[in-house]
């Protein structure tokens, strides 16, 4: 079964480069996610957190 | 309880204290939890976590007595052991998941769960399931893979129910009336994307009857690929959901929010991205390729900043409500478990360190740092979930705080006395092991003596595990005690309104909530992309690139006689005691192979399905032990292990003096392993069991000049002809001293 992806694995040209693509992609990714959760109110986070203590509804588009 | 308000009180919305004030709270929906699929599952849990443990407990004796196996072959160490595994994982912390999730999943989305029906088949499955694995492995029936033995109809049940429980779990979330998908929620998801993701690819296995199959991978691959599963069973099942509850339960027990919901984030994404790549630690100075090993060591040590992150932000949670600690049964069972949490996931990327595992990998040290983990992360998770629910759920106050308190120091204080044996154990053995004498001789030739060494120890250990049950026991009886003081409450109404359909997030909305948060399909899809390039990136080239695995011209397919005994080996669970792994290290080769002083080549277990590198080791490496000691030392070993090994606590077989081997599915055998790539020749299944039985017929003759009469039928004789073959294939060989040099 797996011979089938080894032989195409073997002739795609460059495959160098996806392992590269790939800590691109995760680096950016990790690095976007920081940057996102440093900049967020403060007010959405300590809202969205009550989640489990308030059985009520909150109506997060709202906020 | 510190949530002093009651759960139906808070449900009781006006349209007054509605925070969004607009028209749609007008069109508030009532609607009601179940209450009966939860208190189904936590009554599992308790009453597999007394089995589980008791299971456990008696294999614990059984290391001090090992006559506390009756006799019989269905309670021997190494069929009860996997019992023991698979019932605390699957049964006790299984049912756990399930109970908190469906209690949790519902008020976190503020719906009933999508389907009652879906809730009961995924209840009553599991149970089945559950009870099938109590039958089939006390009888030997096992894949020989550790953490998932079931065989094949068993792994496709599993794989069935586990999808009832995802379509149920997804059609609650998606008809939710709660935008945002609180952090537990993610965990939730991400456990259900990847347990069904490493189940089916370990589970990849080739059936030959009802109830035996051969896994589909061999020697490396198979073990990289279990390992990689096996490692993933602890951070997709014993982590991950406890983590979500965690999220959840520390809240409402503490009445305080989340330390910090911005750490909840990193924390999710980067535990289930690192945590997959981590699974080669298991096999660090094995036959497995070195780039393997290092990228297994690399992300396990970065696995600590994820763990801890959460670790912190659990205890956090309760900073400046110590006080409530003080008088809580409930919140203190809660900081033991995140303490236990934060050891263990401390201890873990140590031991995962190549110079750190060389001491402890084999050893007890081994087995104390998962019961930090069982005993402590997931056992008090699931106690302080069940004080906390029982009450509510029965509409009453718990019995009594005093008999919880009782339970946590009885419990605290048996996983003392159970982790601190272990170590102490783990550390003699290795330092045991590997003690020369100035001459370079091993100090301690005799693997028994640093067996003997630590039975006191074991003594402690089972005295530890006593405690932890008897601890149990007291809950079981306050938790029953409250039950039946309260009546039972089939559902709770709640009311909220719906959500607003056609919803467009505003621009300005951060990319974060607009793709994920509030996305649970793309929350999915992404979480098992993350988990899956860590498994594809591990697990493909091994399987692509031949140098991986050398092959050795004289590793031959075993012999039809010694496959079947390789199956009777794997069916008594030797791996559970004895590894097949000669660790390249000096006092190893010694130890195991004093004649050719070889390692274990990856080239050696080609046709090995499944693998039997094994984890520990109460008993000697077996690698080598073809042709080191007479048939006839086997034969009397096996019969009665004293006779040969003064002191020994392995078991005897006699069993296997009494049953005859299995000839009629020989041709199935032989059959299924061609399927799987083993070169027997064309039309070999017809001449196998005539093959069989000359070999056997061989063996017997030879035992007869021993003095030794027993019919060539007999299953002792197939196990001896496979553990006489044992490592005997690159014996004095030029070429192994090749690619000893490569």
């Amino acid at each position: 079964m797996l011979k089938f992806i080894k032989h195409h694995m073997e002739t795609i040209s460059g495959i160098e480069i996806y392992p590269i693509i790939s800590f691109l992609i995760f680096f950016i990714f990790f690095f976007a996610l920081i940057f996102y959760v440093v900049r967020v109110d403060k007010k959405v986070f300590s809202d969205i957190s009550k989640i489990p203590l308030e059985d009520k509804t909150t109506d997060h588009e709202e906020v | 309880m510190f949530e002093a308000q009651n759960e139906s009180q808070s449900q009781s919305l006006t349209i007054e204290d509605h925070p969004a004030k607009n028209e749609k709270s007008a069109g508030l929906e009532t609607f009601s939890y179940d209450n009966k699929t939860v208190r189904n599952f936590l009554i599992a849990t308790t009453v597999f976590g007394v089995v589980g443990m008791s299971v456990g407990l008696l294999v614990a004796i059984q290391f001090v007595f090992p006559e506390a196996n009756f006799g019989l072959q269905y309670t021997t160490f190494g069929r009860v052991r996997p019992l023991h595994t698979n019932a605390v994982i699957f049964a006790f912390v299984g049912n756990g998941i399930f109970a908190g999730v469906y209690y949790s999943l519902q008020r976190l989305c503020k719906t009933r769960m999508f389907s009652d029906t879906l809730s009961k088949i995924h209840f009553w499955g599991w149970q089945i399931i559950i009870l099938s694995a109590a039958i089939t492995l006390p009888l030997g029936l096992t894949s020989g893979k550790e953490y998932a033995e079931l065989e094949w109809p068993i792994d496709i049940a599993i794989a069935l129910i586990w999808v009832v429980f995802g379509v149920n779990m997804f059609g609650t979330i998606l008809k939710r009336r709660e935008r945002h998908l609180y952090v537990a929620i993610w965990f939730y998801i991400a456990t259900f994307v990847t347990v069904a993701m490493l189940h089916i690819v370990n589970s990849f296995e080739l059936p030959i009857s009802f109830m035996k199959s051969y896994s589909w991978y061999a020697g490396v691959q198979d073990a990289l690929v279990q390992w990689w599963y096996g490692h993933n069973a602890v951070a997709f099942f014993l982590t991950t959901p406890y983590l979500g509850l965690m999220y959840y339960f520390i809240p409402k027990a503490s009445g305080r929010p989340i330390y910090s919901y911005r750490l909840s984030i990193i924390h999710f994404w980067a535990l289930i991205f690192i945590y997959i790549w981590a699974g080669p630690h298991h096999l660090l100075y094995s036959a497995l390729p070195d780039w393997a090993q290092a990228l297994g060591v690399v992300f396990s040590v970065m696995l600590i900043l994820p763990s801890w992150g959460g670790m912190l932000n659990g205890l956090l949670t309760l900073r400046g409500a110590w006080d409530k600690v003080r008088e809580s049964a409930i919140l203190k069972f809660m900081v033991v478990a995140i303490t236990c949490y934060g050891m263990a996931t401390f201890e873990g990327p140590m031991l995962s360190l190549k110079n750190v595992n060389a001491i402890g990998h084999f050893t007890d040290w081994i087995i104390g740092h998962v019961h930090i983990g069982g005993l402590g992360w997931n056992g008090f998770l699931t106690f302080a979930m069940l004080y906390y629910l029982i009450p509510k759920l029965y509409g009453n106050k718990l019995h009594s705080e005093k008999l919880a308190n009782v339970h946590f120091w009885i419990g605290t204080l048996g996983i003392v006395f159970y982790a601190i044996p272990m170590y102490w154990a783990g550390f003699t053995q290795a330092l045991m092991w590997k003690d020369f004498n100035p001459d370079g001789t091993l100090v301690y030739s005799n693997f028994l003596e640093t067996v003997t060494q630590i039975i006191p120890m074991y003594a402690l250990r089972a005295f530890g595990g006593l405690l932890f049950l008897i601890g149990v026991f007291v809950m079981v009886y306050n938790l029953v005690k409250t039950a039946r003081a309260g009546a039972f409450k089939a559902e709770t109404q709640a009311q909220a309104a719906p959500l607003t359909t056609g919803y467009q997030a505003p621009r300005n909305e951060h990319w974060h909530r607009r793709i994920f948060e509030w996305r649970p399909v793309n929350l999915l899809v992404w979480s098992l992309v993350m988990v899956a390039i860590g498994g594809v990136i591990e697990i493909v080239p091994t399987f692509l690139i031949q140098s991986n695995v050398p092959t050795i011209s004289t590793v031959k397919p075993y012999t039809s006689l010694e496959l079947n005994g390789r199956d009777i080996y794997v069916r008594e669970g030797c791996y559970t005691c004895h590894s097949q792994m000669i660790r390249p290290f000096r006092d190893e080769v010694i130890r195991y192979d004093p004649a050719d002083l070889e390692y274990s080549k990856a080239g050696e277990f080609i046709y090995d399905h499944p693998f039997q590198w094994g984890s520990k080791r109460t008993g000697p490496d077996l690698h080598r032990v073809g042709k080191k000691y007479p048939d006839s030392w086997h034969y009397y070993h096996m019969l009665q292990p004293t006779s040969m090994s003064p002191g020994s606590i392995m078991p005897p077989y006699p069993w296997l003096f009494e049953q005859d081997w299995d000839k009629e599915i020989l041709p199935k055998k032989i059959r299924a392993m061609q399927t799987l790539g083993v070169p027997y020749p064309e039309g070999f299944d017809l001449e196998t069991i005539a093959d069989a039985e000359a070999q056997a017929k061989r063996i017997a003759e030879g035992l007869r000049k021993d003095e030794i009469e027993v019919s060539p039928d007999k299953e002792i004789i197939a196990l001896i002809a496979y553990l006489q073959r044992l490592g005997t294939d690159i014996k004095n060989i030029d070429e192994v001293a090749q690619v000893n040099k490569d």
